[in-house]
């Protein structure tokens, strides 16, 4: 049969594919001989590989379908044809997540595996994982160990890697088959090698030690396999970023003598592993250079890639390492493969001498077009970098980025390109001009809305201070008649600007912003009103404030606000106040603290740390209603670091509760803790409102248990409370090899301290300065000293705009405090957060006498509760001091309200740890002292 | 681009695909179940790469922040994607590894319309290379003897002749199948069907 449409199809021409008009429904029909007896394997395994190549073409199989299909399918077990046999396997593969009861042929599996037949059982191992759930393993375990210690390499690769796989469904079983691994990874096979250290790695990887000493004994011992290799190089360059280990330990001398293994493949590794360590000096690089410039000319394009990629990296960094290799690098300018050649003509740019640039440019922009965007992005980003270095050459730069810029492309690569030339504008007055014209030029076609609003924001800082501001007047302007709202309600925020500084556009201005009030878009012409009113004043200090000022809130905390206030529908208007400020400080610690999934864009946004306890405290049904997060401490270590169960506090303050997360980790392999919960004993009028016990504690995994506290609202005398923490659980022994639990366990409690820490700096700053209610800190008028400048809060003009606005004021004020994150503004908002380092600090401040001398990393700044609020309620009403006296006299004064902090030592905080598997009690107190401002103005201190 | 340090992983292959000269797919398996999750992103990367790829012989790529080594024969080619951060070298092994498999399965007609006919055969080989994204084999004479696949072109022939010679016997012959046999077996019993038929 097949051989007769085989003939058919070679008279039609050579082109023709057997599979191509396959029917769903023709094959499904066709698997009914699946039910014949006796089976014929030939016409079955072609009907399977039909099956096959649909699922693998995306066809969409229907759930009975498939079952049926695939219970069809489980007769042919009937059939020794191995062929036939292994295409069984795949079929099970491909159809595990589409039919139901799939693991009906566990026990053809199961038989398998265990079988005489070397060639199935390898095979058969992989399948039954893929369809085993977790209840389901534990049946197959034993099965499973032995064919870990298989002698058939096959076997024993297949169940190693199916234990991989299963490590993310089932970590506490495989957790077991440790023991097994380690056999294996003593195998000859090297991909049974290979595969054991993958296995053993991901087992271990949360414990350090066990890692340490894995390294220890592989890198001693020394592997066969290369790609062993790679994964050890991988291990010990993590393990060394993590210990911060010097460049003198074994692991970076491991590494090192790597670059003489004889498989390139481990070679490059190596090189790659020193190039990407952070704080690497020149000489460590020098012998990975080397070998990197020796793969430069292999004939090997892969090679010649991965060299050229690499020392591109290592240019970025370290450019004079690199200029050994120009000779090679200049070989590769003509390469064949594109990407080689940019590669290297970025290298070129970075590490060659100003002379060459010229050369190298004329070079590139011949085939700047063939290359992909990706490697586009990497050009400008050279460019970029060559204009920091030679300012001169910004012309030849400008020229060829504005090409660039007139080509097709992407809007990574558009963005990449209108940020160099912005930064090229920032650093050189000069290119101004130029480079303004370049990117007027662009926004007259430019389909990126979100390029285009940058670019108008730009416009609107500085086109006005340039010579001749009256020519950009008409590329905005062609905006607003042209494009999109968002890029309309943009453009006219940039014309605004315009009017407020030069006075002799003013007229004009005022002009087009009449016009731009017949928008047919709210926003828009709520934004030329409300310009126009102001420029109407002619006041510099109303200009200063509504026209040049950013927005100050953190964008991510304002979209959530925005989305809690979506959620509960409320009377009240949106309070722009209960927004957190941008904090640039918080925002630094991101990447050490949160545990961020890598995002694939480098320029997402990542979440601040607060946004993330936010987020995790938000999922906690317990806490929903408390309303939005305002600060959270810095995590304080309760225990020392080697006891056996480490505690480490942060405290999260809402306006009227506190909430005390506990980041436990057990440290004790033998054991088990179920129902953590840290009970707190309050000294005040402070009441414990509820605990949320974190569920189980397995050894070395951490996790969270919280209290809640509320702050006692009668009682504003209480200013301080005293906390005793005990950490009460149920234990369950467990076998330290298999982690499996007693059946029964008992209750137990463990008191926690907090650790007196080893660095004096460290025990002199309070863990915990923060917190004034979210009102008083969000009614910061401006914020730092910058802010005060730009803003002199004079009331008479403000009022003036009010009466003159009438009752449309408000709605102006709202639309005009929403703006930055409707976007035109957004980017240019988060720069100038950049500029006022102070209002990162804006609540961080601090009250205790007894720590005025000490090195004060945040300024501190108070102001009085809602002076906005007044001003806006009632027109003239003295709301707004000085802010400068203001902050001085409750400099004082915050001092005053502080009679001192407590610091008293643990009295038996050197009681000993060292017997674990007995519970000791450790006095210990967590002093708190919260301080209230104002009712719901709380700030506290935690004193070690 | 980023130089982010990879996290140690045996997850090397982020996906494996063979195109034919029209940029179609013939096989592809996609690993990392959060790359393209669906089939449309799926056939546009395919796209993207083949268009990128297919005019110069060059290796290696980089699209979508993605690492692609490819290779071509005749009228397929077949692509292997990692990580940007990805060991260039170790991708190369799994693709050279692959080629080489199928060349021998195929006995070095590594061809579009050869491939098509022996799919079941790709399939294994494919599955014996790369599990769930991890190099499973990287000795294509292990691949070979493990996946212990014959090309059925050759094949074809043998059975034309028996079929011709047998007439009535199929059913038995598809009982008894010939790829569980020598080629010695099959004249063997050639022979003795033709000294049968002679002596009726």
């Amino acid at each position: 049969m097949i051989k007769k449409f085989d003939k058919k199809d070679e008279e039609s021409g050579s082109g023709s594919n057997p599979f191509q008009h396959l029917e769903k429904s023709a094959v499904l029909q066709e698997a009914r001989i699946f039910n014949e007896t006796p089976i014929n394997p030939r016409r079955c395994l072609h009907i399977l590989t039909k099956i096959i190549y649909l699922l693998n073409q995306g066809e969409h199989f229907g759930t009975t379908e498939a079952t049926e299909a695939f219970f069809a399918m489980t007769r042919l077990f009937q059939s020794n044809d191995q062929t036939l046999r292994r295409m069984c396997y795949l079929t099970i593969k491909e159809m595990a997540n589409i039919s139901e009861d799939v693991i009906i042929v566990t026990s053809s599996l199961t038989k398998d595996m265990t079988g005489k037949e070397d060639v199935y059982r390898g095979p058969a191992i992989r399948a039954l994982c893929r369809i085993t759930d977790t209840t389901m393993l534990q049946a197959i375990e034993r099965y499973m160990k032995q064919a870990i210690v298989d002698k058939v390499p096959s076997v024993s690769s297949s169940a190693l890697v199916s234990s991989l796989h299963m490590v993310k469904m089932s970590y506490d079983v495989v957790k077991r088959w440790v023991n097994e691994a380690q056999e294996a990874a003593s195998s000859d096979n090297i991909m049974v090698q290979y595969h054991a250290l993958g296995l053993l790695y991901h087992l271990r990887k949360n414990d350090r030690l066990a890692v340490t000493k894995m390294l220890n004994k592989f890198t001693k011992s020394g592997l066969k396999s290369p790609f062993a290799y790679c994964m050890l190089i991988r291990i010990a360059s993590k393990l060394l970023e993590e210990t911060e280990g010097g460049h003198d330990s074994p692991l970076f001398d491991f590494i090192e003598s790597c670059l003489r293994n004889k498989h390139e493949m481990v070679v490059y590794e190596a090189a790659s592993a020193i190039v990407h360590m952070p704080n690497c000096t020149a000489r460590e690089l020098a012998p990975a250079v080397s070998v990197l410039q020796l793969f430069c000319s292999s004939p090997k394009a892969a090679l010649r890639y991965a060299a050229v990629r690499t020392l591109n990296k290592v240019a970025m960094k370290h450019p004079s390492a690199v200029t050994a290799c120009n000779l090679d690098l200049e070989n590769l300018i003509t390469d064949s493969n594109r990407s080689i050649a940019t590669l290297a003509i970025t290298t070129l740019l970075k590490t060659g001498s100003e002379s060459s640039v010229d050369r190298l440019m004329k070079q590139i922009s011949s085939f700047v077009s063939e290359i992909s965007d990706e490697f586009k992005v990497v050009v400008v980003q050279a460019i970029s970098a060559l204009c920091q270095k030679y300012p001169r050459k910004h012309s030849v730069m400008m020229n060829f980025l504005s090409n660039m810029l007139r080509d097709d492309g992407g809007f990574e690569y558009k963005r990449a390109i209108v940020d160099c030339i912005i930064s090229i504008i920032e650093e050189n007055p000069e290119s101004k001009e130029t480079g303004l014209a370049h990117l007027c030029e662009f926004i007259e076609d430019c389909e990126h809305t979100v390029l285009a609003t940058k670019i108008l924001h730009l416009l609107g800082k500085e086109g006005p201070r340039t010579p001749s501001p009256s020519k950009y007047i008409r590329f905005i302007f062609n905006r607003v008649v042209l494009e999109s709202e968002a890029v309309r309600a943009a453009a006219v925020s940039a014309l605004a600007k315009f009017g407020a500084q030069n006075d002799d556009l003013l007229p004009s201005v005022l002009v087009l912003m009449q016009r731009c009030m017949m928008d047919s878009d709210d926003e828009v012409r709520d934004r030329a009103t409300f310009y126009m009113n102001v420029l109407q004043q002619k006041q510099k200090a109303l200009n200063a404030a509504y026209i040049f000022n950013g927005l100050s809130v953190s964008v991510p905390g304002l979209e959530k606000s925005l989305h809690q206030y979506t959620l509960e529908p409320s009377e009240k208007p949106f309070d722009m106040k209960t927004v957190p400020l941008a904090t640039a400080v918080i925002t630094e610690q991101k990447t050490e603290i949160a545990p961020v999934a890598t995002s694939k864009l480098p320029e997402k946004l990542a979440p601040s740390r607060q946004d993330i306890y936010q987020e995790q405290l938000a999922a906690i049904p317990e806490f929903q209603g408390l309303g939005p997060l305002f600060k959270s401490s810095e995590p304080v270590q309760l225990t020392e670091a080697e006891t056996e169960y480490v505690v480490r506090c942060i405290k999260h303050t809402f306006s009227n509760h506190m909430v005390f997360q506990f980041d436990c980790t057990n440290t004790l392999n033998d054991q088990l803790l179920q129902k953590v919960v840290v009970q707190m004993e309050p000294s005040e009028a402070y009441e414990v409102a509820r605990y949320v016990p974190a569920p189980s504690l397995p050894y070395s995994q951490p996790g969270s248990c919280y209290s809640l506290v509320r702050l006692p609202d009668d009682d504003p005398t209480a200013v301080s409370c005293t906390f005793s923490c005990t950490m009460k659980y149920l234990v369950r022994d467990c076998d330290p090899n298999t982690g499996e639990p007693d059946d029964d366990g008992y209750d137990d409690e463990y008191v926690v301290r907090i650790s007196p820490c080893g660095d004096p700096s460290e025990t002199a700053l309070p863990i915990g300065r923060h917190v004034a209610s979210s009102s008083l800190a969000f009614s910061l008028p401006a914020g730092g000293p910058g802010g005060d400048r730009r803003r002199p809060h004079t009331e008479g003009p403000e009022a003036q705009l009010r009466s003159s606005l009438g009752g449309g004021g408000r709605r102006v004020r709202e639309g005009g405090d929403v703006r930055a994150v409707i976007g035109p503004d957004a980017g240019g908002g988060r720069e100038q957060h950049r500029q006022f380092p102070g209002d990162a600090a804006v609540r961080a401040f601090r009250q205790s006498p007894g720590e005025q001398e000490l090195p004060r990393p945040l300024p501190r700044r108070r102001v009085p509760r809602g002076p906005r609020r007044a001003a806006a309620g009632a027109a003239g009403a003295g709301g707004r001091g000085h802010h400068a006296g203001d902050r001085a006299e409750q400099r004082g004064d915050g001092g005053g309200r502080h009679p001192g902090l407590r610091g008293l030592k643990s009295p038996a905080a050197d009681l000993g740890s060292a017997r674990p598997g007995f519970h000791f009690f450790f006095f210990f107190l967590l002093f708190l002292s919260v301080s209230t401002q104002q009712r719901s103005h709380t700030s506290d201190v935690i004193k070690l | 681009m980023d130089s982010a340090a990879l996290e140690p992983s045996l997850y090397t292959v982020k996906a494996i695909f063979i195109l034919d000269n029209d940029g179609n797919r013939l096989l592809a398996k996609y690993y990392d179940t959060g790359l393209y999750p669906s089939m449309k992103e799926q056939r546009s990367f395919e796209k993207n790469v083949f268009n990128k790829t297919h005019k110069a012989d060059n290796e290696i790529a980089f699209l979508e922040g993605m690492t692609i080594v490819y290779k071509s024969s005749i009228d397929i080619f077949f692509y292997v994607v990692g990580s940007a951060q990805e060991n260039e070298l170790m991708l190369m092994a799994v693709l050279n590894c692959l080629f080489d498999s199928l060349s021998q399965i195929l006995r070095k007609n590594v061809e579009r319309r050869c491939l098509l006919d022996n799919m079941d055969g790709v399939f294994l080989v494919v599955d014996e290379i790369i599990d769930g994204g991890v190099i499973l084999e990287s000795d294509p004479q292990q691949v070979v003897e493990k996946v212990n696949y014959r090309a059925g072109s050759e094949q074809a022939f043998g059975f034309v002749l028996l079929d011709y010679i047998t007439g009535n016997m199929e059913g038995q012959a598809d009982e008894n199948p010939l790829s569980e046999q020598s080629v010695a077996q099959v004249l063997q019993s050639a022979k003795e069907q033709i000294k049968w038929s002679i002596l009726k």
